[in-house]
């Protein structure tokens, strides 16, 4: 009985074990296979070139066109979502500090919000799209991605504003400030490096995203130069680029994969090193 | 001055509930637009016929979506199964044995997998896991696959759930108080066995609503899926074969979309079925969280 119990216990422990390290196993995989695959055809071309005449014929080029598309869209989509998204996390934690029961049932309708899957939101913009009469565009990109990235960029914002001590809401409020100096003022001030990790995740989050600008963003082999021409993007690349029959062509997806890889990486990775400073100097 | 703060306090609470309340009214903005852009649909066939038929010929204006339900829930199933053990495995061991060390590496690891572009997986999938299926694991089961099948687009979408699921169970487990647990081992239960009977048991609807959401997120998830599934319009009925899930039906057909009459009609349509099954899922498993929270503050 007692053997048997032994074993069940380690063999458990073992498997858990197992799984948990797997995860490192898998990330290190796939980036590993991403970064051997692209570095072979990752040149300096790719990345300050935008695509000559017969590139996709294994012709000259780059992809400067969707590198430089990819970071307009992103930008402009998370400017916008930080102009809807920033006061609406700040009224939920500074108007509503009262109203607990109203607060939850807005956090969880947020979180509802954030499932909903980009494809949904690219049909929704393509929809809008025709609407309002205009076609595939940056603008109609950044506007399709910024609804994408703002519940996100409002939740992960309202998650660092609610750890903030309520004794500053009062001390603020007692020393006669009105809501709104208390929000941009206290709060702001507080959340500032929360803030700007949710920033960084909305940008990663819009910076990667394909699917949602399939249709609305179109693809260029020109950098646009405004708003409403098309704008090529790295993922759309990456897609457009691998199912070509050519060899090279292919190789080049896989170079477009790393830069997005490392993109991704150094966003993650400042995104987490931002929140974990924060935690530690105000949640102990 | 004081006039102007005040001025000021009013502006800013105006534009914050506006912005708040036409985030949350979201949804709805989408849904009502998926709906008036599907409607038409509705008037040619009926939602019946839409959804069981498997006649997908939409140049004689006839859409059955059957064929991409099926497939999608199909992928669906199979990336759950592959996910759940590993999900659940290691929430345990990071939430019961770890140590500090490991969860510190943990968390940046769960944070890039879940912030990896969908493309990413998408070609991480072509360059690995098809090939490894039509070249070790099809021939094991003596069947010929070209590797861009179910099983291809269940395993690269596991992988990807996986940091949603383990976040979620992360959370769950987390919420167990550690007296119950100290109070199963003291009694002589080894930590397997208080983990076994005490952890699980207390966070059964969380585990529930982990499984969930990590299916609303599967069903809804397009790039990674559409490049390793096949894309063939047909019921798949092994693994190894090719299916066509709703989310790469929009996305693969955004082109020819406004040459055929109603053809944008019916991919709407197909959004709006992602969008509604999608939030339900959401709404219904969040609200068991949002439950099992507050029992516990």
């Amino acid at each position: 009985m007692n053997r048997r119990k032994q074993i069940e216990e380690i063999v458990f422990k073992l498997l858990s074990g197992l799984a948990a390290y797997s995860l490192i196993f898998i990330l290190g995989f796939i980036i590993l296979i991403i970064f051997i695959k692209g570095f072979n055809a990752l040149s300096l071309d790719m990345i300050i070139k935008p695509p000559k005449g017969g590139y996709y014929y294994g012709g000259e080029g780059g992809v400067l066109n969707a590198i430089v598309g990819s970071l307009y869209i992103a930008i402009g989509a998370t400017l916008i979502a930080v102009v809807i998204g920033m006061p609406a996390a700040l009224y939920i934690n500074v108007h509503l500090i009262k109203q607990k029961r109203t607060q939850n049932t807005i956090r969880y309708l947020l979180d509802a919000l954030w499932g909903i899957p980009s494809i949904v939101y690219g049909a929704f913009g393509f929809t809008l799209m025709l609407y309002l009469g205009m076609n595939a565009s940056l603008l109609a990109g950044i506007i399709t991605v910024a609804l994408l990235i703002t519940p996100i960029l409002v939740r992960t914002f309202d998650e660092v504003l609610t750890t903030i001590p309520k004794g500053l809401h009062e001390a603020s409020f007692a020393l006669g400030s009105t809501k709104a100096e208390t929000a941009y003022r206290v709060m702001m001030k507080q959340g500032f490096s929360g803030f700007i990790t949710a920033v960084l995740l909305a940008f990663g989050r819009g910076i990667g995203d394909a699917a949602s600008v399939l249709f609305t963003a179109g693809y260029t082999d020109l950098i646009p130069v405004n708003l409403n021409e098309p704008a090529a993007t790295l993922p759309l690349a990456i897609f457009f680029q691998l199912s070509s029959p050519i060899p090279e062509v292919r190789e080049r997806a896989y170079a477009a994969a790393v830069i997005l890889t490392i993109i991704i990486l150094i966003v993650s990775l400042t995104a987490r090193l931002l929140s974990a400073k924060y935690s530690k100097s105000n949640l102990k | 001055m004081l006039f102007r703060r005040i001025l000021f306090d009013r502006i800013t609470g105006w534009w914050m509930i506006a912005t708040l309340v036409t985030i949350l009214l979201m949804p709805v903005i989408i849904g009502v637009g998926l709906c008036l852009k599907a409607l038409p649909l509705f008037e040619h066939q009926s939602l019946f016929n839409l959804l069981g038929s498997s006649v997908w010929a939409p140049s004689k204006g006839e859409f059955g979506f059957l064929p991409f339900i099926l497939s999608s829930v199909y992928v669906t199933l199979l990336s759950f199964i592959f996910a759940v053990p590993v999900c659940i495995l290691s929430a345990i061991y990071l939430t019961q044995f770890a140590s500090r060390h490991l969860i510190r590496i943990m968390y940046p690891v769960i944070d890039i997998l879940a912030g990896l572009p969908s493309v990413i997986y998408g070609v991480w999938g072509i360059l690995i896991i098809v090939p490894f299926i039509s070249e070790k694991l099809a021939p094991l089961f003596n069947i010929t696959s070209s590797g861009y099948s179910m099983m291809a687009g269940g395993l690269v979408l596991a992988i990807m759930c996986i940091p949603y699921m383990l976040n979620v169970l992360i959370e769950v487990f987390k919420t167990v108080p550690a007296g119950m647990k100290e109070a199963s081992l003291s009694l002589g239960a080894t930590h397997w066995e208080s983990v076994k009977h005490v952890v699980i048991r207390k966070s059964y609807s969380g585990i529930l609503s982990s499984f969930g959401l990590a299916i609303a997120k599967a069903l809804g998830e397009t790039m990674a899926v559409m490049m390793v599934v096949g894309n063939r319009v047909q019921i798949p009925k092994t693994p190894f074969e090719a299916g066509y899930p709703l989310p790469a039906l929009i996305a693969n057909n955004y082109g020819e979309m406004l040459s055929i009459p109603m053809y944008d009609s019916a991919l709407m349509f197909a959004a709006l079925l992602l969008l509604i099954i999608i939030l339900l899922l959401n709404l219904v498993f969040r609200f068991f969280i949002y439950r099992s929270q507050k029992h516990e503050s």
